[in-house]
């Protein structure tokens, strides 16, 4: 190669339009790290359950606090898109859902559903006094 | 040249050698999580940070500690699995890709070692 081309995903931006396909593909690894990352807070969190009430308690303070639950929100929003957006790959993966009109119309089914679960979801651990 | 069609000389021996395993294992682990993921979402939602007793309580049914067990492991072979993939897409520095591939296996054993033993001490009451 005697130039410098433009490599997946840089490209996207100045050389290729966005599309909501290649910004739904790239935001479900964005999300699968942001998981991954803080999936090792589960264990944290299972360890201190397991070392006893005073040790739970410092962990419930620390995920009350105000910063505790912007991090939990954005976490829980990230399972949500990766959650709806792993089971339309899996589709995929099963060979259905490749018309574009079909790829299109589940992108914009895991966005809304993304929202409406988060949401729900947030409502329901504040009813039930779970996550506050 | 060969008259052989590439083809007969590239059938059946397969491509990347392992690379179909850790694609079936990243979409076993995620059958997993999609099934399981709802349950450890309402329970952390309705219990969660709040109520120790209740979620000790949870915890000492040992369907749901055998459950949260297969979770735990498939949340984190998905993770590691998934991690491995975007540093082998995205850095191409050979030391840094090696040292990054090592750091995410172990801390990632670690974690799911940790966690299954947590989970342990709960069931059995420690």
């Amino acid at each position: 190669m005697s130039e410098k081309r433009p490599l997946s995903p840089f490209m996207i931006g100045p050389y290729y339009r966005p599309q909501i396909t290649s910004m739904m593909s790239i935001a479900h690894r964005a999300s699968g790290v942001v998981l991954a990352v803080g999936s090792l807070a589960l264990v944290w969190f299972l360890l201190s359950l397991s070392m006893g009430p005073e040790a739970f308690a410092s962990t419930q303070a620390c995920l009350s606090s105000r910063f505790g639950q912007l991090v939990l929100f954005a976490f829980s929003l990230c399972l949500m898109y990766h959650f709806f957006n792993g089971l339309r790959h899996l589709f995929w993966d099963a060979g259905k859902g490749f018309e574009i009109g079909t790829v299109y119309r589940s992108g914009y089914a895991v966005l809304a559903l993304t929202v409406l679960a988060t949401a729900a979801l947030w409502w329901f651990a504040r009813m039930s006094g779970g996550v506050a | 040249m060969s008259l052989r069609d590439p083809l007969a000389k590239a059938r059946g021996l397969g491509s990347a050698k392992s690379g179909f395993g850790h694609w079936w294992a990243q979409r076993l682990s995620a059958l997993v999580l999609a099934l399981l993921t709802p349950f450890v979402v309402f329970a952390v939602a309705k219990y969660g940070i709040a109520d120790y007793s209740a979620l000790l309580a949870l915890l000492a049914n040992p369907i749901c500690s055998a459950a949260l067990v297969l979770y735990v492991l498939a949340l984190f072979w998905h993770a590691r699995l998934g991690l491995q993939v975007v540093v082998e897409d995205y850095i191409h520095q050979p030391a840094l890709e090696i040292a990054l591939q090592v750091i995410i296996k172990i801390v990632f054993s670690f974690a799911a070692i940790a966690a299954v033993i947590a989970i342990a001490r709960i069931a059995l009451g420690a």
